[in-house]
């Protein structure tokens, strides 16, 4: 491998490493924004859908006609909008895989 | 909740099955007994002495047991897996909410069925509940001097007073909250209020005054008239409500809230602007303003409010004298390392309401944040929260304005998305449901 090549394998290695040692918890986090309505951790305390558990790609699905409005709502179109669609993904997969 | 000896046992039961399974699975189950009884001991609230064998656990006072400090205590213990050890305290025995407090007021549910107690934190997450004022902080010893006499020392403290009242800018005002209720903290002056209405005669005036903006729960008020002109319209149909607004004009969901007067209640509920307070006469139920007077047969004073005075402790500036400034990546106070502080107490971002909803959004990143803090690592660089506040117009239907709120790097705050967020298309019984359902997963989210 020429030197340059190497130094560039370094740093896309920092970079990787950097960024996924920046900071992991960031989809626990948004999870929890949704907690005030669909229970700590996603396991409904009562009356609203409980998200732990569900299969990511249902919840990722639901997500995003929310966004597009193909879904009916009251409410979660517009709180939908409010995030990234990465950030939507971290969220699905966050509740996926609780119990 | 499994007991201490339920606990023993089921550890008993998992060693005994390592044996079973035999040395090929041994590593596995162990691994598993191991979990489960860590989770048991986080659901005992027993910190893990293991864990603790080379240093000494961080210890987290949190002060006041709202939606902020309550669901702080809970996610401090819940994402440092009770490694790290939380005291709360709060000066009562019991959680009242303002959520759905005005339900209360207008005689659709009881003060029982907004009050819980703290049992739930102590047995389920470990957290000391103690009962008592903080007559003291010392941020450079990092000391909080309680009432009763003794001091905790912290690690990192998180204050959530809610908002404290400036009565005294109101002549006549101080010390007559038995006869002026604000009903603006729930508990007795809920109840208080409620009184008041009932013994009201038919064709009397219920007038409600309105400090000027920022006050927590801007839909509050609005919320309040409607579901007093609903009980009205049922027991008292000559009477009248009377909205004495400060600010010149309703605060939010203001075409929702109007809609709903003029079909529910025409003629019943009267809204001034710009309605300036200037002093009361408690024992007339006088409310005295700038250019006129009126005389109520119950008065309803929302006194300007303020950053809960527990903040005074700290011995900063406070923003406008009132509110108290903290970076929203930790809510850690400006100037005060090591203390955090959440909800209505704090100067808002731009478009972040003052409400219980915010607090707990507020307590989950300060918690993330202090996790951590307290194991030398860096905190969430782009926190996220959201906020929804639901108002009911008569006994079952409801209406909402909801945000989300990203941060920005370049202004250093968190700051509403555009074409996020709203209000209701309409009013519905959906949306009522829906409200009861928020207030029931919340009061779970922060107490159990």
């Amino acid at each position: 491998m020429k030197p340059h090549h190497l130094i560039a394998a370094f740093c896309l290695a920092g970079f990787a490493g950097l960024a996924a040692a920046e900071y992991p918890n960031a989809a626990r986090d948004l999870a929890a924004t949704c907690a005030n309505c669909h229970g700590t951790n996603g396991k409904s305390a009562g009356g609203s859908d409980s998200l732990a558990g569900v299969p990511a790609d249902n919840i990722l699905q639901k997500l995003e006609e929310f966004r597009s409005g193909d879904r009916p709502a009251t409410i979660m179109h517009q709180i939908a909008k409010g995030y990234t669609e990465e950030q939507l993904k971290l969220v699905a997969d966050w509740f996926a895989a609780r119990k | 909740m499994p007991n201490r000896r339920d606990f023993l046992k089921s550890t008993g039961a998992l060693a005994a099955g390592t044996a079973a399974f035999g040395p090929a699975h041994a590593s596995d189950v162990t691994q598993r007994a191991l979990e489960a009884g860590k989770e048991l001991m986080r659901e005992l609230g027993v910190t893990d002495k293991t864990d603790r064998k080379d240093r000494k656990s961080a210890h987290v006072v949190v002060v006041g047991g709202g939606f902020g400090g309550a669901t702080a205590a809970k996610y401090i213990r819940m994402w440092s897996d009770g490694t790290v050890k939380v005291t709360l305290v709060e000066r009562n025995a019991q959680f009242v909410s303002c959520p759905i407090s005005n339900l209360v007021i207008g005689g659709v549910k009881n003060i029982e069925d907004i009050s819980a107690g703290y049992d739930n934190l102590q047995k389920q997450w470990g957290i000391e509940v103690i009962t008592d004022s903080v007559i003291g902080i010392d941020p450079n010893t990092r000391e909080i001097r309680l009432a009763r006499g003794d001091t905790l020392k912290y690690d990192r403290a998180v204050l959530s007073p809610g908002v404290d009242f400036m009565p005294d800018m109101v002549e006549g005002l101080t010390g007559n909250e038995h006869l002026v209720p604000h009903a603006w903290k729930a508990g007795a002056q809920t109840v208080l209020l409620r009184s008041q209405l009932e013994a009201m005669p038919d064709g009397g005036v219920y007038a409600l005054h309105i400090p000027l903006a920022p006050f927590r729960c801007p839909p509050g008020p609005y919320e309040r008239a409607s579901l007093i002109a609903n009980y009205f319209k049922q027991h008292k149909p000559k009477s009248k409500v009377l909205i004495l607004d400060s600010n010149p004009d309703i605060q939010s969901k203001k075409g929702l809230f109007t809609k709903a007067w003029e079909a529910n209640y025409p003629g019943m509920i009267e809204y001034r602007a710009n309605s300036r307070l200037m002093a009361v006469n408690a024992a007339t139920r006088t409310a005295e303003l700038e250019f006129s007077e009126v005389k109520a047969d119950v008065l309803n004073v929302v006194p300007p409010m303020r950053a809960g005075r527990l903040v005074d402790f700290l011995g900063v500036d406070l923003a406008n004298d009132r509110w108290i400034e903290v970076n929203f990546q930790t809510l850690e106070v400006k100037g005060v390392p090591g203390v955090h502080v959440l909800g209505d107490a704090t100067l808002s971002a731009p478009g972040m309401p003052k409400s219980g909803h915010m607090a707990n959004q507020h307590a989950k990143v300060a918690a993330a944040a202090i996790v951590e803090m307290l194991a030398g690592r860096s905190p969430n660089p782009t926190p996220v929260v959201m906020n929804t506040c639901y108002s009911f117009t008569d006994a079952d239907t409801g209406i909402h304005v909801a945000s989300v709120h990203q941060w920005d790097n370049e202004k250093r705050t968190l700051l509403p998305v555009q074409g996020a967020g709203g209000i209701s298309a309409a009013g519905s019984s959906l949306e009522g449901r829906h409200a009861l359902n928020w207030a029931r997963n919340i009061w779970a989210d922060m107490l159990t």
